[in-house]
């Protein structure tokens, strides 16, 4: 047995959460699929003496795929979001994304909103909520607040949420139309922290030139980022090789990744590069109609 | 720092009511293992890498070293030991297994058993890309994979078959 002893209660309620969380403060920690906090215990990393366990909080599942809206409730488990019906034709980024986390054991108890609110820098979900303009339900003693994910991730392992808040549900922005994306990472072995990860999203207006673009990256600092630069080089141009390319280079100045026992500064850096384009390349395939076409 | 006295658990354990008790700091893996003696579940890494200790809840593939057995109350466990018992022929898996050399010490065994369940329930007929795919969350130090991977279209005949 490795977890250290912990007080441990099992809200069935939202407001019995809260009110767990507001007594104890800084010393709880909510658990939600137990998929980073279990490990953290086990090395007792994390030393909390009460544990909250949402996993029985009633309204806090199900995710569903509305409009352009993709509204997760905090505690969907990765593996019901990859078999949602028609998210991969809507919006294979997001797939694409989840099922290269961990792995399907993982991904049967692992939760959204507990990768969310964890704020790994390596996470899928962090890049995802950036470039998808994710809105995210804080609910506190107060009542519920909400933030953009912008303002929610805050840097390593650290986000807006406050120690008497639960993230509660999710939602995600899912353009229509010719709109074409792609996730992409790169990590040791299937299953591992990406070293790198871009999530790109482009959407073509009738004469065929970029009418929006999302990237985002993981894994090349503090918390994932929007590359805004990338993003202007290609609103309004047409998506030629030498377009797509020139964006990728823009990234190079918003990011700054460190160097680790799994990759050196320069590599992520290289890597992040690279990937960007690749993504690009696909989600503007995607976008034109050759939605089969795989990940160079 | 805050603690929990053991408490009494039930847990419904491949098909039986199972009681035990257990901080709820104890893991589902040593709660199956030490509590109620299902030692078939191994614990390799005991922080979710392994897959050794993989056991089925609700019908799906979980780590039981990163579950607490206090989560598992209200739900369906199903262990190894749920395959076949010992006085049974073996499972399709297991016969599988066994016939294409897809073990060598069989410590990681268990855990890939209750992989392929949950994979040939999801898909009769898996092909090879989906079946490492499946099972690289399970980690074998002896055979290679090669064994393993044959094991499991051979179970996914043996299956259609008896189907």
């Amino acid at each position: 047995m490795k977890p250290p002893p912990f007080e441990y209660v099992a809200p069935r309620s939202l407001d019995e959460a809260v009110a767990a969380l507001a007594e104890h403060g800084d010393e709880a920690k909510v658990m939600a699929g137990g998929q980073s906090l279990v490990p953290l215990l086990a090395f007792r990393l994390a030393r909390p003496s009460v544990v909250v366990d949402v996993n029985r909080v009633a309204g806090l599942e199900g995710a569903r795929l509305e409009g352009d809206t993709l509204e997760l409730g905090a505690l969907t488990r990765q593996r019901d979001v990859e078999l949602l019906p028609g998210l991969r034709e809507r919006c294979p980024m997001v797939v694409e994304a989840v099922e290269q986390i961990g792995h399907v054991a993982i991904r049967n108890r692992g939760t959204v909103g507990g990768s969310l609110a964890h704020a790994d820098p390596a996470a899928e979900w962090t890049a995802l909520a950036l470039a998808l303009d994710a809105e995210l339900d804080l609910h506190g003693p107060g009542g519920t607040r909400t933030l953009p994910a912008r303002d929610f991730l805050i840097s390593y392992f650290t986000t807006a949420l406050q120690p008497d808040e639960v993230l509660t549900r999710i939602r995600l922005r899912v353009p229509n139309g010719r709109t074409g994306s792609c996730f992409l990472e790169l990590a040791r072995r299937h299953g591992d922290f990406a070293i790198a990860g871009v999530g790109a999203l482009v959407s073509l207006g009738a004469d065929g030139t970029v009418a929006d673009a999302r990237v985002a990256l993981i894994g090349v600092g503090e918390r994932a980022v929007r590359a805004d630069a990338a993003e202007r080089v290609l609103r309004g141009a047409e998506p030629t090789g030498d377009v797509v390319a020139e964006a990728a280079a823009a990234v190079d100045g918003e990011i700054e990744p460190n160097g680790d026992i799994h990759a050196s500064a320069d590599y992520r850096r290289h890597v992040a590069g690279v990937l960007v384009r690749r993504a690009l390349e696909t989600a503007v395939t995607r976008a034109r109609g050759g939605g089969d076409v795989a990940a160079a | 720092m805050g603690t929990s006295p053991p408490r009494e658990l039930v847990l419904h354990v491949n098909g039986e009511e199972r009681r035990g008790a257990a901080e709820p700091r104890v893991t589902l893996a040593d709660f199956l293992r030490d509590e109620l003696g299902l030692t078939g579940t191994h614990l390799g890494c005991e922080h979710g890498v392994c897959g050794a200790c993989t056991v089925l809840l609700d019908g799906r593939s979980v780590r039981s070293c990163l579950l607490l057995a206090v989560q598992a109350e209200g739900h369906e466990v199903e262990t190894v030991e749920g395959l076949a018992a010992p006085d049974e022929p073996l499972h399709p898996i297991q016969e599988a297994f066994s016939a294409k050399h897809g073990l060598q010490c069989g410590f990681c065994t268990p855990g890939f058993l209750m992989s392929v369940r949950e994979l040939l329930a999801d898909d009769p007929d898996p092909d090879e890309d989906s079946i490492r795919s499946r099972l690289s969350g399970n980690i074998c130090r002896c055979t290679g994979y090669q064994n393993i991977v044959e094991a499991v279209r051979y179970a996914a005949e043996l299956t259609r078959d008896s189907a």
